[in-house]
């Protein structure tokens, strides 16, 4: 995908907007609370992965975390601006971005946790099913299905705890990555 | 705006969820109310009892017809049901077969889990903190874990941290973007730089509309691939048949391989080495596709072109695969597509693509699968009560003028098969006839000017006999089978059987 989109082709990033929209407005909107500041971030976000697509690096994890990351940085930085528009209280703006990063931590958790968890806590979640159809359709005992889904939100729990990804660091991101 | 036979209800604009989004999940079990759990974050929960009671097939079979009866099965019948030939009590070993009148152990009653009486052990209820605070247990389980966390200090701690976390993990996608904000965000990355390898402009509006109906199944997931849908087209009366999601989804595919095919992009079983060297820029692409579906599981070349019998081929041919293959094959097809025609060079669009009984170039045909990728996203989104919007006009016009070009030759058609009723008379090619003016309103519209007597003959103002005033998004609908042409609400002067013609013509264009 990276080599085709440095190649520029249009489909490449059609591709690319179709794989990671849905996920780059979410977590937008979930910064911003607002639609049409979720677009404006999803323009930037994705005219920035366009013009500089050497910028991910393979190295540092799959694509899907780096772009969560990236939009991440884009969102606090946007809502920064805000804070300097007098727009929101600074104190409005911090609890914001800590949620929102709490939010990220949990994005990346989720991501990232064992796949059997992650499969648990999706048929339990996004299809609506409770523990024994869970079990029957991973194919596991009830008592194993019971334990993912306990162990799943355990771990996601674990984004609520402050000192994950420093903000700085975020921000400082965020300032390199916009024009 | 949106014609009678598109639904225009609340749901319009906004997406599924996108109201929602912000709302904790409170866990209401199941059992409580005994519709499973209805939130207002789906749309679609009312269909989703009755998709989901057919669709798991190994949760409780003989209530699988039954809407939402494995969401609201009691307990004790969902264990018996889901192990007929094992009761718990058998794993006890030492049993008799007069078990049932000896007091059973306790760890068979908890499996047992008797609907009144919860009587669980610390470490059970423990154990169940995760599927409570996920709403995934019984409403028994639930209410005896709440009971257990007014004494267990421990216990709630967690229960509550655990809650906490579900919250988190609402955040999963938007499910529903605006689909003109994919047309700005492309456009404004383009501003910034320009692409090397462009998308031909034809080929946009069906890169869209297979990205939208993706959208579509990864919200469903996999619980509805068996779900029913009715499919609606016009074969000289209104036909409706029902099909499952799957199955559409594979007629889809199996229609859009005829594109495949004509690009040269055929698997094993054709002559590769024979195709004409006009199609070079095609063909070096075509190598590079070929090696992703060159392990495609049918015999392409053995297919029919005909849509419909196609069609009915993938079907016998793939009726085994899991709807998630059905949807990553179709879906793989539908970006080489795309893909293959940005690298083919602009000689590609007018390759003629082969459907059996006729021919498009390429450029119209990639539209035509756009216009059925749209239709049928819609009949799915119907079946399970999602809001799904037209495409974006610009797209939306492309097709409405791609039906209105075809419709002199479905009009001459229907002459042939001594369908038409309206006294023709014999205009050579070129030379002027009888017209019908086509006024398509709303998004994507604009003025046709229809030659009547024959496809060839030359249509201008000046011949108009009848004038049709009709929406773009209906004149789609009857052009897809959708509405019947007598039913069509449309504003009509002048000759009414020229209009008949037409209206009907329209209708005729619609396939499977």
């Amino acid at each position: 995908m990276q080599q085709r989109l440095a190649r520029g082709e249009e489909a490449a990033l059609a591709e690319l907007y179709d794989r990671y929209a849905s996920l780059v407005h979410s977590l937008a909107h979930r910064v911003m609370d607002d639609d049409e500041a979720a677009d404006l971030i999803t323009r930037e976000v994705f005219g920035y992965i366009w013009e500089n697509p050497d910028a991910y690096d393979p190295q540092n994890g799959p694509m899907r975390s780096w772009i969560a990351a990236l939009t991440q940085r884009h969102a606090v930085y946007q809502l920064r601006q805000y804070e300097n528009r007098g727009r929101s209280t600074p104190a409005e703006v911090e609890a914001r971005v800590r949620e929102a990063n709490t939010a990220a931590r949990a994005d990346f958790i989720v991501t990232s946790m064992p796949t059997p968890l992650r499969a648990a806590l999706e048929l339990a979640y996004r299809e609506r099913l409770d523990y024994r159809e869970a079990a029957a359709g991973l194919g596991v005992s009830e008592d194993e299905a019971r334990r993912r889904l306990r162990l799943g939100l355990q771990l996601l729990s674990t984004a609520m705890e402050p000192g994950g990804r420093p903000d700085a660091s975020l921000d400082q991101h965020a300032r390199r990555g916009l024009r | 705006m949106s014609g009678p036979v598109h639904r225009d209800g609340d749901g319009d604009g906004k997406g599924p969820g996108g109201g929602g989004d912000g709302l904790p999940r409170v866990p209401q079990q199941r059992g409580q109310g005994g519709q499973g759990r209805q939130d207002d974050r789906h749309p679609v929960d009312g269909a989703a009892g009755r998709g989901r009671g057919g669709e798991l097939p190994p949760v409780s079979p003989p209530a699988s017809d039954a809407p939402s009866a494995s969401a609201a099965a009691a307990p004790a019948e969902d264990v018996s049901a889901s192990e007929p030939s094992a009761p718990p009590a058998e794993s006890e070993a030492p049993l008799s077969p007069e078990a049932h009148e000896v007091p059973v152990s306790s760890e068979a009653l908890e499996a047992y889990d008797p609907p009144r009486a919860p009587d669980f052990d610390h470490l059970t209820l423990k154990s169940l903190l995760g599927a409570w605070a996920l709403a995934a247990c019984s409403g028994d389980e639930a209410l005896a874990v709440e009971l257990h966390l007014t004494d267990c200090a421990a216990c709630a701690d967690e229960a509550l941290r655990l809650r906490d976390a579900v919250r988190l993990l609402h955040q999963e996608e938007s499910l529903d973007l605006d689909p003109l904000l994919r047309a700005r965000v492309l456009e404004g990355c383009l501003g910034r730089r320009p692409a090397r390898i462009p998308m031909p402009e034809w080929a946009g509006p069906y890169g869209a509309e297979a990205a939208r109906l993706d959208a579509l199944l990864r919200d469903l997931g996999d619980g509805y691939w068996r779900a029913p849908v009715a499919l609606r087209w016009f074969d000289g009366a209104p036909v409706t048949r029902q099909f499952t999601v799957g199955q559409v989804l594979t007629h889809l595919a199996a229609v859009d391989g005829l594109l495949i095919r004509a690009l040269g992009l055929a698997a094993p079983g054709d002559e590769d080495d024979g195709r004409p060297p006009e199609r070079h820029g095609a063909a070096q692409l075509a190598a590079v596709a070929r090696d992703r579906f060159g392990h495609s599981p049918r015999p392409e070349g053995e297919l029919p072109l005909e849509p419909w019998e196609r069609t009915e081929a993938h079907w016998a041919a793939q009726r085994h695969l899991p709807g998630a293959t059905l949807r990553s094959l179709w879906r793989e097809q539908t970006m080489t597509l795309v893909r293959t025609v940005s690298f083919a060079g602009p000689g590609a669009s007018a390759l003629p693509v082969d459907y059996g009984d006729f021919a498009l170039p390429l450029r119209d045909a990639f539209l035509d699968r756009a216009f059925e990728c749209w239709i049928h996203a819609g009949d799915i989104a119907d079946a399970v009560d999602y809001p799904y919007d037209p495409p974006p006009p610009r797209a939306l016009g492309a097709m409405v003028d791609l039906a209105a070009r075809m419709l002199p030759g479905a009009l001459a058609e229907r002459r042939r098969a001594g369908l038409a009723h309206s006294p023709t008379r014999l205009v050579s090619a070129g030379r002027p006839g009888r017209c019908l003016r086509l006024e398509i309103e709303g998004d994507g519209g604009g003025n046709w000017y229809l030659p009547l007597d024959s496809p060839g003959a030359t249509a201008s103002p000046d011949s108009m006999v009848a004038h049709v005033a009709m929406d773009s998004v209906e004149f789609c609908h009857l052009a897809a089978g959708h509405v019947e042409p007598e039913r069509a609400a449309a504003g009509q002067l002048g000759d009414r059987t020229a209009i008949r013609e037409v209206l009907y013509a329209a209708a005729s264009l619609s396939r499977l």
